[in-house]
């Protein structure tokens, strides 16, 4: 027997092999559930190899990919830099013009709202060389810029116009060391002399030791210069230094603080405002342009000497011009409503009637102070009426009640107008 | 080995090499053989014509010219087989079991270290294993799968070329002795 096994031993192992495995296979076949663990077994000690095949797969995979894609990796990048470069540029642009047109409302807001008839204007040059601080706009003769107008922004004045061409101007920045202008405090009202540096700040000159200026107070323009309408603001002071006689004050631009604008309004007719800060009994002042001086204002303080009844107080003006102006246009009037040319000619020569001055309504305010001007008489039933003058040295100025119906006394009035037309007071 | 060049028969067993190998290698050969016959036909499925379990049964059959080994490995390899496939535990086993024990036995009086014999019998081993394979499936299990004799071949082909490089490589691993 163990002969037997010994001669067939390899085909006995076969047999016993093979029919297990018919056994297991039988088994499997009907129903899975006894061998299972054989599954579990070879699946649980091949998949943890199979993942690591799959985590080098993947590796592989990831480092020839990133090979191919690196190869070309140097060229992409500048391509890409470019196009970084590029695209920080428009942004650049971009924002540029975004702050531009933002920049371009506040300046059409202000322009609606500020009293001065301004043009806007765009600043498309500097000026060579860094002593001088100018800049070119686009704004000439053409466009009725004048030498010596003032430029501003909403912020504050920028500087001045001082050469005009036909299509463009050239613009003296406050910060240029010969520019000047007056300036007065918002706070103290202390005036002074706004001069540039040549940098970036300026320089309040010629404000008095004793005037209070503190760091952080505002200046504004003061009109004296005739340049600047009073009231727009200058910049704010950075620093006060004490010296004799005057003080050191620094002033940073408010207009410059973001450097020197685009656009830009060239003031044509100034209108002067308030100072900010002002107390509101000294606001209201007219800043009319100076009249021409009266040669006889002695006379508003006395009396007149014939005993003509006293002149009415002053009134506040009604419109525009000097007293003077005011009082021919009530004359003109009167001429124009009956077609009469006053002082159009020799005396008496270009008059056929004399205008009908009792239509002209009299007006205390109209009618200037201190001349001995009768005023409309009282009705007979009021005993305190004022008595009227007999007689004047000079033509007396016709009223309501009181208006020459002669034709002699009216040529008498139209010569002493003159050629002018105003009648000689 | 200029014998083996001469002639494919050998005269007497005691010509034949017997070829030992490390322990690890007569696992993790299997092993990986499974391995990339479940894993990569995934990502590359023109390979799946390949039967690499097969031929390291056949190879280390031939080589260790021992019968009982040899169907002792196949069995292992056949088991571990079917553990991954559908059908229940023993075709793969029972197929591989005799793929493993007629190696050995062949290799007792074959001259296997002859390129051209180890062709042969790749490609004898991967019919035989088809065949019986087929054979298995409708006796014990009454399924109907077609009997593609022309691709068995064809693929028999393919198998053997394969085969015989990978038997070269697996030459490498093995410790001779006589």
């Amino acid at each position: 027997m163990e002969s037997f096994l010994n001669r067939y031993r390899n085909i006995t192992v076969l047999l016993l092999v093979l029919f297990a495995q018919l056994v297991l296979l039988a088994v499997d076949a009907k129903n899975d559930q006894h061998v299972r663990f054989i599954r579990v077994w070879t699946v649980t000690v091949v998949s943890p190899l199979a993942r690591v095949m799959e985590g080098m797969r993947m590796s592989s995979i990831g480092f020839v990919h990133n090979y191919i894609t690196l190869h070309d990796a140097d060229a992409q990048n500048r391509r890409l830099q470019a196009e970084v470069d590029r695209l920080k540029l428009e942004n650049i642009f971009l924002t540029n013009q975004l702050n531009r047109a933002d920049n371009a409302k506040a300046l059409a807001i202000f322009q609606q709202r500020t009293p001065s008839k301004t043009i806007a204007a765009s600043v498309f040059s500097t000026g060579i060389g860094s002593s001088r601080k100018v800049v070119y706009v686009d704004r000439g003769s053409a466009s009725g810029v004048m030498r010596e107008m003032a430029v501003i922004t909403p912020d504050g004045i920028i500087g001045k116009v001082t050469a005009v061409y036909p299509t463009a101007s050239e613009v003296l920045l406050i910060t240029d060391p010969m520019f000047a202008a007056g300036v007065i405090s918002g706070k103290t009202h202390a005036r002074g002399t706004l001069k540039g540096t040549g940098n970036s700040e300026c320089k309040v000159d010629f404000v008095a030791f004793e005037d209070k200026v503190d760091p952080g107070d505002w200046f504004y323009t003061s009109g004296d210069d005739r340049i600047f309408p009073r009231g727009m603001p200058v910049g704010v002071v950075k620093s006060v230094k004490p010296g004799q006689p005057y003080r050191e004050i620094m002033l940073e631009p408010s207009a410059m603080a973001a450097g020197s604008p685009d656009d830009v309004l060239i003031v044509l007719e100034g209108v002067h405002q308030d100072i900010p800060d002002t107390p509101p009994a000294s606001q209201q002042v007219y800043l009319a342009p100076p009249p021409p001086p009266l040669p006889e204002t002695s006379a508003q303080a006395a009396p007149p000497a014939d005993g003509s009844a006293p002149a009415p107080p002053p009134a506040p003006p009604l419109g525009p011009g000097t007293e003077a102006d005011k009082l021919r246009t009530v004359y003109q009037k009167a001429a124009d409503a009956e077609d009469i040319v006053l002082g159009g000619g020799p005396t008496g020569q270009n008059i056929k009637r004399p205008p009908d001055f009792t239509k002209i309504p009299v007006d205390p305010r109209t009618l200037p102070p201190g001349r001995g001007v009768v005023p409309a008489p009282a009705p007979a039933a009021t005993p305190s009426a004022p008595p009227v003058p007999k007689k004047s040295a000079e033509p007396p100025i016709p009223t309501k009640s009181t208006a020459p119906t002669n034709p002699d006394a009216v040529r008498r009035a139209n010569q002493a107008g003159g050629p002018g037309g105003i009648p000689q007071l | 080995m200029s014998y083996s060049d001469s002639r494919m028969l050998l005269s007497s067993q005691r010509e034949g090499q017997v070829s030992r190998f490390n322990i690890w290698v007569t696992i993790l050969v299997p092993f990986l053989a499974l391995l990339f016959q479940i894993y990569v036909p995934l990502f590359f499925r023109f390979l799946n014509f390949l039967e690499m379990p097969l031929l390291v049964v056949v190879y280390i059959g031939l080589m260790r010219r021992n019968p009982i080994s040899g169907l002792l490995v196949g069995a292992a390899v056949g088991l571990a087989q079917d553990a991954w496939s559908k059908n229940p535990l023993g075709m793969f086993g029972i197929t591989k079991t005799l793929v493993g024990y007629f190696a050995a036995s062949i290799g007792m009086k074959l001259d296997v270290d002859n390129v051209l014999m180890r062709f042969v019998l790749a490609f004898f081993f991967y019919v035989f294993h088809q065949s019986f394979y087929w054979v298995m499936e409708h006796a014990l299990l009454s399924q109907q799968s077609p009997f593609d004799m022309p691709a068995w071949l064809g693929l028999g082909v393919l198998n053997a070329l394969v085969g015989a490089a990978l038997f070269h490589f697996l030459d490498k691993l093995r410790v001779t002795s006589r």
